[in-house]
């Protein structure tokens, strides 16, 4: 039995107030004629445009969405396979070793993590820029993407497989037309996954990062340190903004394929 | 064909995140040089075994015995412990109500606050932890607000304090701790309320005697979610915190950058690691305990 | 009965038909646990042989090994001929239908039956023809473009069938492959499949723990337990003549009543309780002269009366139970020693017309080849 009380309404008021004043302030403001962030001083877009104008800016970007993208891409395969180790596998020598070096990223402070990644590329010597951010990413992205898709692979029909090479399939086809088709949700937010936590890292890209390969997290934390500036109010408006359309279109569309599928299924039934 | 599938990612796990903490320990045991790279002695390859046993004989504990003759390094490991754990409790605090709401409500509102919780989780944490400092300066909205309300005469400093890190974590973490905790609330027969409340219990009774102790291992799960990032956070303490804000995590980062006393840098992380070691076990073993009950 | 049998078709009988399967010493362990136990057994072409038992008892297993998808221990397995060691399923003439159906949840019903034809020699041109003859067979033309979920259940298993039958297999493996079907549907499909199987002439070897399904669609079956297989034989005999009480117990409804096989003729005298007459049943198979045996009797073979009959074996008891079921009743008697024989009889009377009631007390009888008694 389910109680909507009032309190349960208030929590949820208050709660979701503090989740979200916050950034409905910084995009308001972001929209303010005055040079003082907390003080409104008309309505303006033009942080926007200076925004656009700032070659640092847009070359962190540019940055970041390539680092992001090949390593996303990067950690999707790995991850994938990890997982298939994981969950198909069984024993095999180091095992433990495996599975630990594969959920222990996920609980590491990132201090560590990118520390230790320097001192590596330190000592092979390898030139800090967007190969060893890249590296870094992928390694650490890689353990998140293979914890999506081995829950997705634990419960996975091992029959499906089995069909497959029933019906002739060798192994390799049988994972190309069978398994990856179905688990293929589960890697694709493993992706999006990895791509999000690219972008977002500011701690390890700053320690694998070279000074020609600023991030846009790291721009934005050197600047953030010397205070509130409209700038960055217009730059995490548009972050905010593509992100809210993201999620909620992905979340739309999917809601909407579950409707479906459930409707057909109910039809099916009858 | 399985031999190629293990071994590419083993050895990319291997080279990329194994290897980097040896070589993070083996900095730690090492000395500090004044050239650059910054600490001395390197397993030399070339000269074979001997190479090996000097690089042996050169190790010592001097950088941990450091971090103990230097009071910062308590100060920072304690007050990282304090801080994780009251802001860990805090965040439970705000957490829990909102999980309960959540719970709750009535199925066609539940996807849709869902969504909102997970939402800030796709967002920038860089963004959301800014967006604080714009509200807690002393010119901030909320000094604005609370002397427009007359409740405080004159604007409190809030940033750069512990109690802007707090805010920070609870903010930032707050999905770790609702999510684990609705989804045990969820789960929850209902029917046990009308149980207990049909045995006699009052509302209040029969959330303390069902429903508390029913959602346990979700409140633990948020916890560890909350209490683990937090303690190794840098962020929100660099962000929000003052100068006197001590946090192993920042402190890392200055050893590093600031000092470029590498060795110190790497014993602290060693040290951060091992405080995190009894945590992160304790998180495996609740997760377990969960997994087995519920088959 | 099936028709089969009783149109003569007994391959099993016949000392000069070839088996189309045959299992050789065949042993499968698990580490330390034996799935199969040193098994062997003939399955001839067209038949449609069952494997029933318990979970657990191997027939999974069995099965599995035909597929290609456990390896034998120790033991052959042979197909037409063929030493099945070392091919992979993917080489095998033998297609399965599995208990999950495994049908691909991306792939249309016409993809899903085209699945294995795209991947053997057949040219292009004729996939699409072979598909449309499957189709038929199964009376899904109308579905073909649909998505499995957007189907029944029944319609699905169906297309597992039709998926499975495609290759034109000189062997189908079917696992449970009605179990997930409520029991009407399941009844009617078990008559659908005997049809598939005389029309495509396929040999199918079902995996079952439902008696009933064996017993209905089954030229043979084979009982197993613990990786043995118990019996092997006609519905009729496995449920007539059962070699043991285990498969006796196993397939329907049985009295068992334990004691020492007295006098061992044609028929078997049973001593089962001090101071009542022995009982009198054919001799089943291995009973010996003073050791223990046990008397196995249907219940529908029992009858019951509040008059003393005339009738080769008789007891008195005092009815317990009576489960009403419609069609028919079932009384648990209660004897003098305390054992319970359950007596059933058809409802053909009203209600309100049938005498017996608790407490009654109530004759049961039985001729003297309604019984078997069967060694420990």
């Amino acid at each position: 039995m389910r109680r909507m009380t009032s309190f349960n309404v208030v929590s949820l008021t208050m709660g979701f107030a503090f989740l979200y004043i916050p950034m409905l302030i910084l995009v308001i403001y972001s929209f303010n004629a005055s040079k003082l962030v907390t003080v409104w001083g008309g309505f303006s877009t033009k942080w926007y445009g200076e925004l656009l104008q700032n070659e640092a800016f847009l070359d962190a970007a540019w940055v970041t969405i390539k680092v992001g993208l090949i390593s996303s891409t990067i950690a999707t395969i790995l991850g994938t396979m990890a997982a298939f180790v994981l969950v198909r596998s069984g024993r095999f020598f180091g095992r433990t070793l495996f599975s630990g070096m594969i959920y222990a990223p996920l609980v590491m402070p990132e201090v560590i993590t990118g520390l230790s990644l320097l001192l590596l590329f330190i000592s092979i010597g390898l030139p800090r820029g967007v190969t060893t951010i890249v590296l870094a990413h992928a390694t650490f992205s890689m353990c998140y993407v293979s914890v999506v898709v081995s829950s997705r692979m634990a419960s996975f029909d091992r029959s499906l497989e089995e069909a497959a090479y029933d019906l002739g399939c060798t192994g390799w086809d049988a994972f190309k037309s069978v398994t990856l088709p179905i688990i293929a949700p589960a890697v694709i937010s493993g992706w999006l996954l990895a791509f999000t936590l690219s972008l977002d890292d500011l701690v390890i890209a700053s320690f694998t990062a070279g000074p020609a390969s600023t991030t846009l997290p790291i721009k934005i934390f050197s600047s953030v340190r010397l205070g509130v500036s409209p700038e960055i109010n217009a730059l995490s408006t548009i972050i905010i903004a593509i992100v809210t359309v993201g999620v909620i279109t992905a979340s739309i569309t999917s809601k909407r394929a579950i409707v479906k599928k459930q409707r057909e299924e109910q039809m099916a039934d009858t | 064909m399985r031999r190629l599938l293990i071994s590419i990612p083993y050895l990319w796990l291997l080279i990329l995140f194994l290897v980097p903490f040896g070589i993070v320990l083996k900095i730690a045991l090492s000395d500090v040089a004044l050239s650059i790279p910054p600490y001395t002695p390197q397993l030399d390859l070339s000269e074979g075994w001997t190479g090996f046993r000097t690089f042996w004989a050169e190790l010592d504990l001097e950088n941990f015995w450091f971090l103990t003759e230097d009071d910062l390094y308590w100060k920072a490991y304690l007050s990282s412990l304090k801080i994780a754990l009251i802001a860990t409790f805090l965040t439970l605090l705000v957490g829990f109500p909102i999980a309960y709401g959540m719970a709750n409500a009535p199925d066609h509102w539940r996807p849709t606050l869902m969504l909102l919780i997970i939402l800030p989780f796709w967002t920038s944490f860089l963004i959301r932890v800014y967006a604080w400092i714009g509200i807690l300066s002393n010119e901030g909205f909320l000094n604005q607000f609370l002397i427009w309300t007359g409740i405080i005469a004159e604007p409190a400093k809030i940033l750069n304090t512990d109690i802007a890190v707090y805010i920070g974590i609870v903010y930032t973490y707050l999905p770790f701790m609702v999510l684990p905790i609705y989804a045990t609330l969820e789960k929850l027969d209902g029917t046990l309320l009308e149980a207990a409340e049909d045995l006699g219990c009052t509302r209040i009774q029969a959330f303390w005697s069902v429903t508390a102790p029913l959602s346990k291992p979700g409140i633990i799960a948020g916890c560890f979610l909350v209490f683990i990032p937090a303690l190794g956070e840098f962020v929100i303490p660099s962000l929000l915190g003052g100068s006197d804000t001590l946090m192993i995590g920042k402190v890392l980062w200055e050893e590093f950058f600031s000092n470029r006393d590498w060795p110190v840098a790497s014993a602290v992380a060693v040290i951060l690691l091992l405080i995190l070691v009894v945590p992160i076990i304790l998180f495996q073993r609740n997760e377990q305990k969960q997994r087995e009950a519920e088959q | 009965m099936p028709s089969d049998y009783a149109s003569g078709f007994a391959p099993w009988e016949d000392a000069d038909a070839t088996p189309l399967i045959s299992f050789d010493g065949v042993t499968k362990r698990f580490g330390g646990f034996t799935a199969i136990d040193n098994i062997d057994l003939q399955i001839y072409p067209k038949e449609f042989f069952a494997l029933l038992g318990p979970s657990g008892c191997g027939k999974t297993t069995l099965m599995r090994m035909l597929g290609g998808f456990e390896d034998v221990t120790e033991g052959r397995i042979t197909i037409d001929g063929l030493n099945m060691a070392g091919i992979p399923a993917n080489k095998r003439a033998v297609n399965m239908m599995f208990q999950s159906y495994a049908l691909f949840p991306h792939l249309s019903v016409a993809d899903n039956i085209a699945f294995g034809l795209k991947r053997s020699d057949m040219p292009k041109s004729e996939i699409q023809g072979r598909v449309d003859e499957m189709l038929r067979l199964v009376q899904l033309q109308k579905f073909a473009k649909r998505k499995p979920h957007q189907i029944s259940g029944g319609q699905r298993q169906r297309v597992a069938l039709a998926r499975a039958l495609a290759k034109a297999p000189k062997l189908l493996l079917l696992d449970e492959p009605l179990g997930a079907l409520d029991k009407k549907l399941r009844q009617e499909t078990q008559f659908e499949l005997m049809d598939i199987q005389e029309k495509t002439g396929t040999t199918f070897v079902i995996v079952t723990h439902d008696q009933e399904e064996a017993m209905t669609v089954a030229s043979r079956i084979a009982v197993m337990d613990n990786g043995l297989l118990k019996q092997v034989d006609t519905p009729d005999r496995v449920y007539e003549s059962p070699n043991s009480v285990y498969v006796a117990d196993f397939i329907g409804d049985v009295n068992i009543i334990t004691g020492t096989a007295s006098e061992v003729l044609e028929n078997t005298q049973l001593i089962w309780a001090e101071g009542a007459t022995p009982i009198t049943g054919m001799t089943g198979s291995r009973v010996v002269q003073g050791e223990p045996a046990s008397f196995v009797i249907r219940p529908e073979k029992v009858s019951i009366s509040k008059d003393e009959p005339q009738a080769a074996n008789k007891v008195e008891g005092k009815v317990i139970d009576i489960a009403y079921l419609g069609n028919m009743s079932t009384y648990h008697v209660a004897l003098a020693n305390g054992v319970i024989v359950k007596s059933q009889t058809a409802n053909n009377r009203r209600i309100a017309r049938r005498d017996i009631t608790w407490e009654d007390p109530v004759w049961l009888s039985w001729t003297d080849t309604a019984g078997l008694v069967l060694r420990d």
